[in-house]
């Protein structure tokens, strides 16, 4: 049994964020980190290589620099790590990336018991589209939204959430899931496991491993794949600084319900 | 049927679609927000436009999205299409759609069409867009647009006409212009699908308007019952279960007054909610809360405002204690009046607020709870 587990290094968005005058954002000047819900993917698939003594391997598609991030998650359990890395993998959108991610698992090989995981969504696009799309790719049935995963034979089962809500969901394997922050708390990095993360096995699968996949075409990966086009990106324009109260005191609290009052607003 | 093609843009004459979900029989608000946004899409192009509604004895439903500006609905009713899966719904509306080619596809991003516009989207071999705040098919609209909500320069806004797409110049008028906040909300783009139909998007809920109810529209609204097959076989997830959360959720989209708590609250949270809760109720309001009170677990997530939470836009928007962060203004800024109280008068939160109060909010917020009781009296 082997659980492969989607993976991207990401900006970390949470903090300053810099963008460039031409309106495109700078990575340069932030913090490169494990797209946080792809942690709770690995740890989900940690706790069932527990259970049941799956391999865990992780795919990511990034630049080569990608291979620290790897290497980190390698050290917190995981067995193996693939990093899909070419030129002509550059500027797909979700459609072209899935593509190219479902001929890299496809290519590492999804037999009856194994389980495909991801991340809900990353915080960069925040699209939440290639978990699906790599399961439609791969002709897998897929359950999203994962906040609780319960394995019995070939039958897992899956809180799904909703927003009023959740649904409990049975599906066979293999599957995809994708996961939520509620599903686990991801574990450290051991000290053994940073030992043992340089020696695990760590591959490259650039475009000459995948070029003869049925998946890569130059109509199905990359910007010449990619059925979606950037138009225009730009910066919201601040909205103008409103009115400092004076003071925080019992006073300055009348003056704003005066105002508000006045303003028919209460 | 004849073979698909999604490369072949000319042949998507079937006007604007929208999936109108349904839970239990229910229909989602959100259907009809983008029931009254495809309208106004639909119109921009000339087209028709329709609903398309899956579920199991749900036809009585359709007729009320007529009242919304739908022309007609088609309604794919089915046993097995009662809870929603994404194999079953996949499935039918893949059908429905290669047999009656929409030009344009919506979908509420919900956590169910969030689900189901990728897997889609890869079926049909189309483009899709997460989780738009924004649409625009004309291009005058498109450009008013663009010079009321970014800093982009008069001749870049005059160059969106056209695109490169594959090496080529291509004239987006015709196009549907899909913008999205990404990066936490640090920069907007917007997102075209110039080569396959449909353009798909997912919508976010609470951001397009709900247009006025019309019942002679309703009346007129055409019910389509579409051909398609769907058996056991085509099922491979099953749903056991669904379960509705038992406390009731907060419904922070429609309501007139949000009171905010972030951060600003770690020294006391249970003081601080109930101080947010207290002013909550004398404004006739409910509580909401910034990112960082979520992952703390101080609140359910169903009060987070913000890029990851929900957009709101209530006539009076309280932050206490919230520094502002680009991802929590992205989810309240275009609220009528915002109100904040912030230690730190550098908070960015005091750049768009419209009116702001440099203090303690546990010492600011029980006097103007005291305050605006006193001024309600007096009126």
């Amino acid at each position: 049994m082997k659980i492969i587990v989607c993976v991207k290094q990401v900006p970390d968005t949470s903090g300053k964020v810099a963008v460039n005058p031409d309106g495109t954002l700078n990575r340069a000047s932030m913090a490169a980190i494990t797209n946080p819900d792809d942690l709770n993917a690995v740890e989900a698939a940690l706790v069932l290589k527990e259970q049941t003594g799956a391999e865990v391997i992780v795919v990511s598609m990034g630049p080569p620099p990608a291979e620290g991030m790897l290497r980190e998650v390698m050290a917190r359990g995981v067995d193996r790590a693939i990093l899909v890395s070419a030129r002509e993998f550059g500027g797909s959108d979700t459609y072209a990336t899935s593509q190219i991610l479902a001929a890299a698992i496809d290519t590492i090989g999804v037999e009856k018991d194994d389980i495909v995981m991801c991340g809900r969504q990353a915080i960069d696009g925040d699209t939440a589209q290639v978990g699906p799309q790599i399961a439609e790719k791969l002709g897998l049935p897929q359950v999203s939204y994962a906040a609780e995963i319960t394995k019995d034979g070939d039958s897992i089962t899956v809180k799904r959430m909703l927003e009023d809500g959740y649904m409990t969901i049975k599906v066979k394997t293999p599957c995809l899931i994708t996961c939520i922050k509620e599903l686990n708390t991801p574990r450290y990095m051991s000290v053994g496991g940073i030992y043992e993360c340089y020696s695990k096995p760590y591959e490259i699968f650039d475009y000459n491993t995948l070029k003869d996949h049925r998946f890569i075409d130059k109509d199905t990966i990359g910007l010449s794949g990619s059925p979606t086009n950037i138009l225009t990106s730009f910066t919201p324009p601040q909205k103008g600084a409103g009115m400092m109260l004076e003071g925080a005191d019992k006073a300055t609290c009348e003056k704003l319900a005066g105002i508000l009052a006045a303003k028919h607003m209460i | 049927m004849s073979t698909f093609n999604s490369s072949d843009v000319a042949a998507f004459k079937g006007g604007v679609w929208v999936f109108c979900e349904q839970r239990q029989g229910s229909m989602m608000p959100t259907s009809f927000e983008l029931i009254s946004e495809g309208r106004k899409l639909a119109d921009e192009l000339g087209t028709k436009l329709y609903g398309i509604l899956l579920g199991d004895g749900i036809e009585g439903l359709a007729k009320e999205l007529g009242g919304y500006g739908a022309d007609g609905v088609y309604v794919c009713d089915h046993p097995l299409l009662k809870n929603y899966t994404t194999d079953g719904y996949t499935k039918v509306i893949c059908d429905v759609i290669e047999e009656y080619k929409p030009e344009i596809m919506l979908i509420g991003a919900t956590n169910i069409g969030r689900d189901l516009g990728p897997r889609c989207a890869a079926r049909l071999h189309t483009g899709l867009c997460a989780d738009c705040t924004h649409l625009d098919v004309d291009m005058g609209i498109y450009k008013d647009f663009l010079k009321e909500n970014s800093t982009l320069a008069p001749e870049r806004i005059e160059a969106t006409s056209h695109a490169v797409v594959l090496g080529q110049k291509h004239d987006v008028s015709r196009d549907l212009k899909m913008t999205r906040p990404a990066f936490g909300g640090h920069l907007m783009a917007s997102i075209i699908c110039p080569r396959f139909r449909p353009a798909m998007a997912t919508v976010r809920p609470g951001v397009m308007k709900k247009a006025a109810f019309d019942q002679a529209q309703a009346d007129a609204c055409e019910i389509i019952k579409p051909s398609f097959s769907l058996t056991e076989a085509d099922m491979e997830t099953e749903v056991v279960e669904v379960v509705k959360a038992a406390k009731k959720l907060v419904d922070l989209i429609g309501a007139d007054v949000v009171v905010s708590v972030g951060r600003g609250i770690s020294k006391d949270v249970e003081g601080g909610i109930k101080l947010a809760e207290e002013l909550a109720e004398v404004l006739g309001g409910v509580v909401g809360g910034s990112r960082a009170t979520i992952d703390s677990g101080w609140l359910s997530a169903d009060h987070q405002v913000g890029q990851t939470g929900k957009t709101v836009h209530p006539k009076i928007y309280v932050a206490l204690g919230i520094s502002g962060a680009i991802q929590h203004k992205a989810g309240m800024q275009d609220s009528e009046c915002i109100i904040a109280v912030n230690k730190n008068d550098t908070a960015p939160i005091f750049e768009i607020a419209d009116y702001g109060i440099c203090g303690d909010l546990f010492k600011v917020t029980p006097l103007l709870i005291e305050a605006i009781k006193a001024a309600k009296a007096a009126k």
